[in-house]
């Protein structure tokens, strides 16, 4: 039977790894090479890393990092933010990711979906989805950051996205981010029950009981956080087994540590 | 030295990656003679099966595999795509003449109830059929899978089976068949237990260096 999946998901910000409320972002923790050596360790099954510089700066670095980090990522790895064009795409490809996230241009431009999906197959192409609760208790797609409502509903966009040939849906809840206060669980339902493909969820888990709720009640087939996973010892590793005892099929945890190569490298 | 046929189909990155963990000298190519000096030939790949013979054959590349793996029996090593081409035939956007070092067709996955998806995405536990050969050593047979369609063997090469897993139906995981391995999931982004996988198969390459 296919596993449920525990994603972590890494906010870049400039160089660090931020943390984030309501999509402003916090703290910084720290470094992305450390942070994913950590989680690697601690058996998490997916990393993926978006790219949230407010900034246009030059891409280099970030590149940069994508290629170091998978040269230690031996799991699935997705990379996200400010991904334009096909181009855009296969420079990540290229640098060692294993999916890419479309956000904003995919609702200005959902032919880019389409595009992706025709290159590199569709497994390999996620549409992230930023929504916000409405007065009507519906919820709507917001783009930059999450700044642009656009009028388009989470469930319908995501069926649209579907049809356009993405293979997943990385959901997160505006609202929900940074609150601790566990998903938006109608949202995430709401999702899962409008596409065939795998959703993710996203935003919102304070306690390792959150992703139990996420998967049993959101009918999510992945679950995803970002703060919380930080600043506490063997975080995922404690997630599954909660998850695990609580009757949720996930992969084992178990310590996994490889010899990666150190960069930038030192001569003695 | 180990050969990674570049063929266009996808990243190969993260196999290089893999490899390179493991130490071993491997060359990415798209050069025949390459792969006639290699001790072993990887096949990765992702996307369709018409692609990829097209591109096989575009680059000259059918021949030399038929010499060295069929003939001369070299340690050959397919990956998702690369092991579907091993099959005698493909049936994705029409029918397709494959390698034919496994008699069977790649088939698209069609479960019973709804609820299984498809793509079959996400990791997933086998029941390991032959634990000698990639198997060998692995308790927890945990792998990542990306696919739609699957091997399906004629009656006769269900022996070549090694692994299968379940997804609404029994989906071939895995087949070792003489110098022949192949792998329907990604050892390379399966951590522990595909890299283990991967340093069983540079064991059955290089059986003294890996004992």
């Amino acid at each position: 039977m296919l596993k449920k999946r525990l994603i972590v998901c890494l906010l870049w910000n400039n160089g660090v790894i931020v943390q984030s409320v309501h999509f402003r972002h916090t703290n910084a923790v720290g470094n992305a090479l450390t942070a994913v050596d950590f989680f690697h360790t601690w058996t998490v099954d997916e990393i993926i890393v978006l790219d949230v510089s407010r900034i246009e700066a030059d891409r280099s670095n970030f590149y940069q990092m994508i290629r170091e980090l998978s040269r230690r990522c031996f799991i699935p790895l997705t990379v996200g933010g400010k991904i334009k064009t096909v181009e855009d795409m296969r420079e990540l490809f290229r640098n060692g990711a294993d999916k890419i996230a479309i956000n904003t241009e995919a609702v200005r431009n959902p032919n880019l979906i389409t595009e992706g999906a025709h290159m590199y197959g569709g497994q390999a192409i996620v549409v992230s989805i930023d929504a916000k609760k409405t007065e009507e208790q519906t919820h709507e797609v917001c783009i930059q950051n999450g700044s642009a409502a656009t009028g388009l509903l989470a469930p319908e966009w995501a069926k649209t996205a579907e049809e356009r040939g993405a293979g997943e849906i990385f959901l997160t809840s505006i609202d929900c981010d940074g609150s601790l206060q566990g998903y938006d669980i109608a949202l995430v339902r709401s999702v899962s029950e409008a596409v065939h493909i795998p959703v993710i969820a996203s935003g919102g888990v304070g306690e390792w009981q959150h992703f139990v709720d996420g998967i049993m009640q959101g009918k999510a087939d992945a679950v995803s956080a970002a703060n919380i996973f930080h600043f506490s010892e063997q975080s995922t590793r404690k997630a599954k087994d909660y998850m695990l005892s609580h009757g949720i099929d996930v992969r084992k945890p178990a310590y996994y540590t490889v010899q990666t190569p150190r960069y930038p490298e030192y001569k003695v | 030295m180990i050969a990674l046929i570049d063929y266009n189909m996808g990243n190969l990155q993260s196999v290089v990656n893999a490899f390179q963990l493991l130490r071993e000298d491997m060359r990415v190519t798209q050069n025949p003679e390459d792969v006639r000096k290699a001790d072993a030939i990887v096949l990765p790949g992702v996307g369709a099966f018409g692609d990829g013979m097209k591109n096989l054959d575009k680059l000259g590349l059918i021949p030399v595999l038929q010499e060295e793996v069929r003939e001369r029996k070299k340690p050959f090593l397919g990956i998702c795509l690369g092991m579907q081409l091993a099959a005698r035939e493909g049936t994705e956007h029409g029918i397709h003449q494959g390698l034919g070092w496994l008699d069977g067709r790649v088939e698209r996955i069609e479960p019973g109830p709804s609820s299984y998806k498809i793509p079959h995405m996400g990791w997933n536990n086998l029941f390991v059929k032959k634990d000698t050969g990639l198997f060998s050593g692995i308790e927890d047979a945990v792998y990542y899978f990306v696919h739609s369609y699957s091997f399906c063997p004629a009656p006769g090469e269900e022996e070549s089976v090694a692994a299968t897993c379940w997804h609404g139906k029994e989906v071939v995981a895995a087949v070792e068949k003489e110098n022949i391995f192949g792998v329907q999931f990604h050892p390379e982004k399966s951590q522990g237990a595909g890299l283990k996988l991967l340093e069983n198969f540079l064991s059955a390459v290089f059986p003294m260096a890996y004992a």
